[in-house]
């Protein structure tokens, strides 16, 4: 490939994903509305698809405001984290077998890295707010992004010793006869969950919670510095969805009608959709439960599978 | 290649630097933050990405965050800054630096002198790394294994739970039977 290949690749990845993330806005509202019987935005152009774009213009035209208690450069530096460490991550993720940035060896490796420096927004957001709430938000993430790092790594090594290497397009191309979800289903469970608590998106939403914390650690968020937050965390769902498509859901392949990236597109729009299900469904566990759980059960869970599908690998390997 | 090895270890001696000036904990922090992404720069230039990889997963993104997690608990305000700003004064820190100046000039003579200056590069492949840990240095891995197993142990003893009554009436029953029984 051509260096302006490269660049195109990179460009069009990037415009794609923002758009989704962007989109992603009306697509959450109109669904949650559909899922609790109400209508959602309907005004703005057809089928209220322009609320995108006021909401967009309502970000950039609102006060931008830093507060005078504020650790200011980190107050404004937290925000670009969560965006930055997800688009990076996209870097990896393989959209059909030519639309790819960078095939590393360390492949999904590096999408765990990235995703773990995800956690310096939510704690220096939180940190830098000086503010009560926004400090038990960053606290709260930090424990639990933390906590749910460990076996979403963990869960998807049961997929790395299946295919014996770390490279997602490996990955993709070892899942032609047989979409890993099938030999892994267990990883597949934990690693949606722990993705959910990633992106700490509703069920797993504590570190926000409305409810108890005003709005968490972006509390003192305005403008565009609070819709960064907002993009990162729509840009999260993306990557999660994409890279559970990828790792247990066979990527790009699917039958010759349509082309891979429609596949791939197909799949991991489900994904999202299912995000935005669980948010309309489910209730917020408390603290103390999730980290029980995670610690207790999830993470025994996912060395007995990663035990159990390495004894397999082994017997059948011989 | 070369040059990216040499931009890094600048970002990450200048990252270093600034932890130890500033006095504000979290800022100095997240100084460490970037020296720990710059060594991992070094070892992707080198060739051992798997090496660069663990050290953002477990460094930056793991230990730090720790660190900062205590700091954010410890709540030092703008007290603990001024008491830094106190201890950084020029008596404390010029008879070190000059020191350490005269050992940099020292290994830069070397450098520009010696003339076997070539970072050797080899691409570390992947499957290498487990193959060594656990067949040449099992022990270490075992005895590193030993560790861990002590603080997980230390841990939970610390943060046992006390045994929680629902009610005091319960907790007056519960005695009193226990004190039968012993009588």
């Amino acid at each position: 490939m051509t260096v302006m290949q490269h660049v195109w690749i990179v460009l069009g990845v990037l415009f794609v994903l923002l758009n989704i993330a962007a989109g992603l806005i009306w697509v959450e509202r109109r669904m949650l509305a559909m899922w609790q019987d109400r209508l959602g935005p309907n005004r703005a152009g057809p089928l209220g698809i322009l609320i995108v774009l006021a909401d967009t213009l309502k970000l950039f035209f609102k006060e931008d405001w830093v507060p005078p208690f504020a650790d200011k450069w980190v107050f404004i530096f937290a925000p670009a984290v969560v965006v930055g460490s997800v688009l990076m991550s996209f870097v990896i993720i393989p959209f059909t077998p030519q639309i790819i940035v960078a095939d590393l060896n360390v492949g999904i490796l590096f999408f765990l890295a990235m995703s773990s420096l995800g956690v310096y927004s939510i704690v220096l957001g939180g940190w830098a707010s000086n503010n009560k709430y926004s400090l038990l938000g960053a606290m709260r993430g930090a424990s639990q992004m933390i906590a749910y790092e460990v076996f979403m790594g963990l869960s998807l090594m049961g997929v790395v010793m299946l295919t014996g290497s770390f490279k997602l397009g490996d990955i993709v191309n070892a899942q032609k006869d047989m979409w890993f979800v099938i030999k892994q289903p267990v990883a597949l469970i934990i690693f949606f969950i722990a993705g959910i608590a990633e992106t700490h998106r509703l069920p797993f939403d504590i570190p926000e919670a409305e409810s108890e914390l005003v709005a968490g650690y972006h509390s003192e968020y305005s403008g565009m510095k609070f819709g960064m937050f907002f993009i990162g965390e729509y840009l999260g769902i993306t990557l999660i969805s994409a890279v559970t498509v990828t790792m247990f859901f066979g990527g790009w392949l699917g039958w010759s009608f349509l082309p891979p990236w429609a596949w791939f597109f197909l799949k991991t729009f489900a994904f999202i959709l299912f995000f935005i299900l669980l948010r309309a469904s489910l209730p917020r566990p408390r603290y103390d439960q999730l980290m029980e759980t995670g610690w207790k059960i999830l993470l025994p869970l996912a060395l007995l599978n990663l035990m159990i599908t390495g004894a397999v690998a082994l017997l059948i390997r011989g | 290649m070369n040059y990216l090895f040499y931009i890094s270890s600048i970002v990450a001696i200048a990252a270093t630097v600034m932890v130890i000036t500033r006095h504000q904990p979290v800022h100095a922090l997240l100084y460490l933050v970037v020296s720990f992404l710059g060594v991992a720069m070094i070892f992707l230039s080198l060739g051992a990405p798997f090496v660069a990889t663990l050290e953002i997963i477990l460094y930056a993104g793991a230990i730090i965050v720790l660190f900062i997690f205590v700091v954010m608990m410890l709540n030092l305000g703008r007290e603990s800054a001024i008491q830094e700003k106190q201890w950084m004064q020029p008596k404390t820190w010029i008879g070190p630096s000059i020191l350490t100046v005269i050992l940099l000039a020292e290994l830069l003579l070397l450098i520009v002198m010696g003339g076997s200056t070539t970072i050797p590069q080899q691409t570390v492949d992947l499957k290498k790394i487990p193959l060594s840990l656990y067949g040449e240095y099992i022990i270490a891995v075992e005895l590193t294994g030993f560790l861990l197993m002590a603080g997980i142990v230390g841990a939970a003893h610390i943060g046992r739970h006390k045994k929680k009554y629902l009610h005091r009436f319960l907790k007056q029953e519960e005695d009193a039977v226990h004190f039968s029984s012993k009588t």
